[in-house]
Order: C-alpha cells, then structure tokens, then sequence
C-alpha cells in the first residue's frame, strides 16, 4: 500500500490531525508519569515493617495525676503503676505476649538520634542517624522481630527511668542494617556504641533482621532500617504497650482491654483512638501513599477513555466526509479489508507521530515532576509501555469507525446526493 | 436572537447524541477532577489570618550552632527556653507570644464519667490578641496574671459544653491534672486552617485547641510539652528537672506583632544583636544566626501545603487540558458535518459573524451540560477524598456554592474556548461551493 495518497488526503484536515496527534502526546506524558508515580507509591507501601503484623495492637493511655517521675519515689511508683498494667494485660486470655513501648513501625511518635563508635560524637560528624525503641524482654517476642545474631533481652536486662534521665541502657539490640552501617566487617555482636553523642557505651548483644523506623515522612528517608532497642521501660505520665494475640482473637481482646485497665485503676484516659490494631495504623501512616495511587489509577482509565473517544468521534466524522470516495475506491476493486487497512493505517501514522511528541513531553514532564517534587528519574521502560499501549488504543478506537467505512458498498459511488 | 440559538444549540446537542455525549462527557470528568483537587488546594494553600499576616512574624534564633542545622544552616524552628522568655521580656515588638503544646487530662465535675483528655496551649495574655481569638465568655487573662504565675484558664466552647453543659462557666473551677484553675474566659469557635502559628509541632490541620494557661504557671507546674522537643540530635546532658527546662532544644515558638516593613527591619537588627550579644558572653560559639518570617513566608517554608495536593493539582490541570483537546475535535467534527446546513444558511444571507455567534452558543450549551456533570462528578468525588489526604484535611474540603458556581463557569468558559476555533472554521464555509457540491 502506498502512502502517498494517505499523507495527501490528511494534509486536506490538518486541525483534526494535529489534535489527535497532540491528545496522544499529552496522554502518553501523563500516563507514563502517572503509573510510574504509582508504581513508587506501591513500592513504598509494600515495604515489610520487619515485624509480623496480624495479630498485634497498641494501647495508649494517659494516667491522670500520675507522679511527674523526678523523684526516685515518684519513679518507683510510676513504674509500679506500669507493671500492674502489663500483668493484667498478660494475664488476659488469648494473650500471647505484651511489651511496654515508646513507639511502633508507622506509628507517627518517635524518639531519634545517633549511634557513633567514639564517645562525646556530634550527630553530623558522621555516624548513623538511629530511631529507638523502648521496651522489655518481651518485645522481640510481641513484635514478632527475627534474632539474626546475639541473645535476646532477659527480664535481669530490664531497666527503668524517667523521661527525663538521658542515661543510655549498657546493653541493645539494633538492626542487622545499623550493625553493618557501623561496622561493616559485620562483627558488630559484642561490640560497643555510644548513643546520642553520650560517654557511656553500649554493648551490642543481638542482631534483629529489619524493624522500620515510626515515621514515614521524607526527613527520616536515610534511616528507614536504622533502629535500636533497648531494654528499658520508660516511666512518663502515659505509657503504650504492644500486644499480641492468638490469631483470630485480635478483636475480642480489644474490646476487652479498657474495662481491664479500668479496673486497675479508673483513673486514666483512654479514647476512642487507644486501642489501636497495627492494620489500622498501617492504614493511617500510608493513607495518602493509597489514596494517591488511587487517583492516578482513576484519572489514566478515564484519560485512555477520552482519548479513545475523541480517536473515534474524529475517525467517524472523516469515514462520514469521504462516503463517496470509499464507495468509489469499492467500486474501482478495493477489497473491504483495504479500506479498514487503509484507515488503521492513517491512524498508526498519526498516533505515531504523536507518540513521538510524547515521548519528549513524558521526559520533560518528568523532569519537571522531579525539580518540584523529590520524584526519581522515570526508567526508559515506562516510555516505551506507554508508547505501545497509545498506539495499540488508537488501533483498537479506530476499528469501529474503520469497520464501518469498509462496509461502505461500492453502490454508493453511483448515487447523487 | 442569542435565546433562538440557544435553542438551536439544545436542538442539536440531540441531534448527534453520541458524539455529543462524549463532549459532554469529557468537560464534565475535566471540570471534575480538577475542582475537587482544587477544592482540596484552596484549603491548605489559603490565608489563614487575612488581614494580619503580614504584621505577624515567627522569630528564630540559632541556640545550637550550625553543625546541627539542616541545610542552608537555616536556625532551628522553634526556640528553646532561655531565648523564648529573653524575647518575651525584652518587649521589643507591639505584641508578643510564645507558647508550647499541653495535653492535660480533665475529670467532669459531679458525674460519674471517665476522665476526658484536653489539648491546648501553656501561653501568655499577647495569645489571644494577636491571634483574633473570639471569647463567648469572658476574656483573656492579663499580663498581671502572667507575671502572679496566676491559676487561671480559658476553654473552648466544645469543652465547655462538656463540662458545663455550655452555661457561663466564668469564675468557676476547672480541674487539670489534679490542679485547680479558675476559668477567665470560653472562647468561641476558632479554628484557623491551616494553623499557622503551631506548624512546628505538626498541628497545622489539627483539632481545635482547648484549653490554654499562662505559660509561667505552666512551667511552675513542671507541664511537658506534648507537642514536638526537637534537639536536631546535639548530645542532651540533663542532671536536673531544672537543667531539663534550660536544655538546647527547640520547642517553644515564639511570634512578635511587627505594623510596619521598619517594624520588622527593626526587629530584625534586634535578634541579630541579641544572637551577638549571646556569642560575646560565650553562651553562641557561631556568628548570628537569626531569622524573621511572616505568616505566609513560613508557611511556604515549612511546605504546608502537601506534595499530595500540589501533584494532584497539577496532574488534574494536565487532565483538563486534554479533555479541552478531545473537545476541540469533537466540536470540530460536530460543526464541520454540518456545513451543508451553514451553506444554506450563509447563502440565505446570514453573515459571517451570525454563523460564529450560533455556534458559540451551541457550544456553551454543551459546556453547561458539561458542567452539570461535572458538578455531579465532583459531588461523588468529594466523598472519596477523605480515602487520598488525611482526615483533618479532607472534612475541610467541601462542595459549598462559590465551588459550584465556578464548576458551571470553568465549563462554560472552557466549551466556549475550545468552540472558537472550531466555529471559526464553521463561519469560513464557502456557500457557493456546499451548494454547488450537493
């Protein structure tokens, strides 16, 4: 087939060439950038926590008039307040294990600072930015943490200070990540750290697999595996434990936890939001990650949708405009099959011109995205996916008017309007 | 005549209803995606305090020196103890505050209910002036109570429903972890979004504030703050409940009524001789690091405006752009079926200019049905924002009728834009040549 006589005949409709041209363009930039925004947002959202997450939720809570924890008599009593809590919360049926904590994976609390190998260290002269975790022995068990290395906490271990005492426990536990970040011969078990710029070390006495750092936002990007625990419960005025349960019994225990506690001592304020199970703050931490990836997803279907529709309208009009010629290309021998050929043909050769623009709007595009937004350089491979679906959307949108033209009969070249 | 055309225009839109569907549809699912984004946008990005914010500025002064500073050595972004109550004292500007976020539990007097959790401010008598507070009740406390360190409090009008059943409870006693505090004054609803002034802590769409008590009772009491203690990971040596209150973190910000542009050049040269003065008597081992930022200055720099919206704003604009595109070649399309009938028209003596005024008509008929749409569209839409940004944003967005009146214009204005074009080609139609080919 020559395609001479298809170039001659678009030149006579300019405008419409240039605007299905020029959608296609526009759609494949959006496109392409719009599923590679999705594709990171999923990425980041199926990041695993380290910890296993069914089964377990947070308790918050706030003692009213509890001792301010400055005296070591207000300190023991504070920490006596705690210790009734954890053993009422054990002692509950279905309870598999409970830990005092400060924070969990995704939780938006968190306690930051610094790991260094040299006492007296600054944060930025280097060294590891790290999150902690507060809680007892049985925190690795609760969280479903994975001992790579080294022991676990015992109850001896388990310290207890006020929020004010900035102490640092003499033994911790840290992620295989900050291990190696540390020491990257990977012989970190034993060894001593000094945290938070302190004098006093440290020892490493277990290695966990992965525990995320609480928050998701972007400042804490460089140090999302960097975590240390230590054994220490922390005596404030509230306090949060971790629970786990037996599988299937999440929900019961829950409801039961606040008349529990209340009957410890009714004193304290427990909202709606306390008792909170890690799915639901799962849910909340990564909320507009979801909700993003959403809209995108919406917004391409409904951009495909119009495209493929204006496609249609435009190639529907030109199959009505050029009646008469089909019929008089039927009757001078075209088979039905040229005419459709001739018409997915026009259609290749106008998607492909403005896959082309768009391949350069999608670069610029994102660019422009990267400049305003944190975003990552697009992988060539999302062009080329998007170059192929428009084109193959412009041949499937063509088919319907191009059908029709070529049941266009020849009869229609001998009829006056 | 503009009516007869209106009527030819609703005539033809039945004419061809499919294509005409898909114009209709194509504004509509446009004019859509991008109100509700907008409207989203609208809220984060807007002027909380109008007719104020340039005269309010938040005052920041380095305290720990530049190797603990994030890029551009920009100062830490709030102040800590010493420097907060140095500028308060120092009086140097119209009005000054400085505040920092306390949760407190209440216990409802003479009923059997659980204790409630009340968040709110320890602050000073400058609070409520400065930032157009509005009282149901009573007033603000004043600088004598300040200086007493005075047991006084002011609720909000949601808590005072709570713990009065919304009666005038000026005069009576409150009871915040376990201390006894007379309430001065209940404050009306005020809820400023975004919340300009506690952006430090992370409050910026948070639940209306509470509860509020003079900063210096506050710090008698040894009350923590519960809002952020950011020490920018400088090494933290505290022996004493006093050393912990002098620590050199960043947790109270502190802002200053400044009139006038010379008000804040003044005020400027202030903070910076205050910083030298610091680094003369050895408490700064680093030259004067201060800065001064208006309400939407630092707005801007704390991008409080979420990269969500800005993304979903700028993707939706790119949406609308298209679907302006596919209208244009529908139109094009539409008219240009129809140049026999303009033929005739022309040759019966209509002019040109008859010809592009109708087919603009007809247009704005499809933008109007398009935007009926597109109202409806965003109407559902609405729903689903609650699932993209957080809660606290989300029930602030909402269909309300200087929204629904710009749908319907955005539409309009966008079909007669997309028409001109198209109808121009329209009017160009050579009469003798339409009636010759037929």
């Amino acid at each position: 087939m020559s395609l001479h006589p298809m170039i001659a005949a678009l030149r006579k409709h300019k405008a419409g060439v240039v605007l299905i041209a020029l959608q296609i363009a526009l759609t494949l930039a959006i496109v392409c950038n719009a599923i590679f925004i999705i594709y990171a947002r999923i990425q980041n959202v199926q990041r695993p926590t380290g910890m296993e997450e069914s089964n377990l939720f947070l308790i918050t809570q706030q003692w009213v008039g509890a001792p301010s924890g400055d005296d070591p008599a207000d300190l023991q009593k504070l920490d006596a307040m705690m210790r009734e809590d954890l053993n009422v919360l054990r002692s509950m049926p279905d309870v598999v294990s409970v830990t005092p904590i400060n924070t969990l994976p995704l939780f938006p609390s968190s306690w930051n600072g610094s790991a260094a190998l040299k006492p007296g260290t600054d944060l930025r002269a280097g060294n590891a930015r790290t999150t902690f975790y507060f809680g007892d022995e049985q925190l690795l068990k609760t969280l479903g943490l994975h001992l790579v290395a080294g022991r676990n906490f015992t109850a001896a271990d388990v310290t207890h200070r006020g929020f004010r005492d900035a102490t640092e426990s003499s033994i911790i536990i840290v992620t295989k990540p900050l291990a190696d970040k540390l020491f990257p011969q990977g012989d970190a078990l034993g060894k001593a750290i000094y945290l938070n710029g302190g004098n006093t070390p440290s020892t490493i006495v277990g290695e966990v697999e992965r525990l995320q750092v609480p928050s998701v936002a972007s400042w804490a990007s460089g140090f999302v595996w960097n975590s240390a625990i230590s054994p220490v419960r922390m005596n404030i005025n509230f306090s949060r434990y971790a629970v786990r349960t037996k599988p299937g019994r999440l929900d019961a225990v829950m409801r039961a936890v606040p008349s529990k506690l209340y009957a410890v001592d009714a004193m304290r304020v427990l909202d709606d939001d306390s008792v909170k199970s890690f799915k639901d703050i799962r849910a909340d931490a990564y909320r507009a990650d979801i909700g993003m990836a959403v809209l995108m997803g919406v917004i391409c279907l409904i951009l495909l949708a119009v495209t493929a529709a204006g496609i249609v309208g435009l190639t529907s009009f030109w199959v009505g405009q050029r009646h008469r010629q089909i019929g008089v290309r039927r009757a001078l021998g075209a088979r039905k099959i040229d005419i459709l050929r001739y018409f997915q043909m026009e259609n290749l050769m106008i998607a492909g011109g403005g896959a082309l623009v768009g391949v350069a709007l999608a670069v610029g595009l994102n660019r422009l995205l990267m400049s305003k937004f944190e975003m990552q350089s697009m992988p060539t491979f999302y062009v080329l996916v998007g170059l192929a679906v428009v084109v193959v959307l412009g041949q499937i949108a063509v088919f319907v008017p191009a059908r029709r033209a070529s049941n266009v009969p020849p009869v229609v070249a001998t009829r006056s309007v | 005549m503009l009516a007869h055309y209106l009527q030819l225009g609703l005539r033809s839109l039945r004419r061809n209803p499919m294509l005409t569907a898909l114009m209709v549809m194509a504004i509509g699912f446009g004019v859509a995606a991008s109100m509700i984004t907008w409207s989203v946008f609208r809220v984060v990005s807007g002027n909380p305090i109008p007719d104020k914010s340039e005269a309010l500025y938040t005052a920041l002064i380095d305290n720990r020196g530049p190797q603990y500073n994030n890029a551009g050595n920009e100062p830490p972004e709030a102040l800590d103890y010493d420097e907060a109550v140095a500028l308060i004292r120092a009086r140097k500007a119209a009005h000054q505050t400085l505040f920092y976020n306390i949760g407190l539990s209440v216990m409802p007097e003479g009923s059997h209910d659980l204790p409630l959790n009340a968040s709110g401010y320890a602050t000073n008598t400058d609070f409520f002036n400065m930032f157009e507070v509005p009282f149901q009740y009573g007033g603000a406390w004043t600088a004598a109570d300040d200086d007493a360190r005075a047991a006084v409090a002011i609720i909000s009008s949601d808590l005072n429903n709570k713990l009065f059943g919304g009666a005038n409870s000026v005069g009576r006693e409150v009871t915040f972890d376990q201390h006894t505090y007379r309430i001065i004054g209940v404050t009306g609803h005020w809820d400023p979004k975004p919340r300009y002034f506690d952006v430090f802590a992370g409050m910026t769409y948070a639940e209306p504030p509470d509860v509020y008590i003079p900063f210096t009772r506050a710090i008698d009491l040894k009350i923590d703050t519960s809002g952020r203690n950011n020490c920018g990971g400088a090494p933290v040596h505290i022996e004493s409940a006093e050393a912990w209150l002098h620590r050199q973190c960043a947790w109270i910000p502190v802002w200053v009524e400044l009139s006038t542009k010379a008000d804040a050049q003044r005020y400027l040269d202030f903070l910076t001789a205050y910083a030298a003065e610091q680094q003369r008597a050895g408490h700064f081992n680093w030259p004067p690091n201060v800065r001064l930022r208006s309400v939407m200055n630092w707005l801007d720099f704390e991008h409080v405006v979420p990269p969500e919206s800005r993304i979903s704003l700028f993707v939706s604009v790119g949406f609308f752009v298209i679907c302006m595109v596919n209208t244009i070649g529908l139109l094009l399309a539409k008219f240009m079926r129809r140049s026999a009938e303009i033929g005739v028209r022309r040759a019966l003596g209509a002019t040109r200019r008859e010809v592009y005024e109708q087919f603009l008509m007809e247009a704005a008929t499809v933008g109007l049905a398009g935007g009926m749409l597109g109202l409806i569209l965003t109407a559902i839409g609405m729903q689903g924002v609650s699932l993209l940004f957080e809660p606290e944003i989300a029930r602030l967005a909402h269909l309300d009728f200087s929204l629904l009146v710009m749908a319907i214009g955005v539409a309009v204005l966008a079909a007669l834009i997309a028409a001109f074009y198209p109808s121009w080609r329209a009017a160009q139609v050579q009469p003798a040549w339409q009636l010759k080919s037929n």
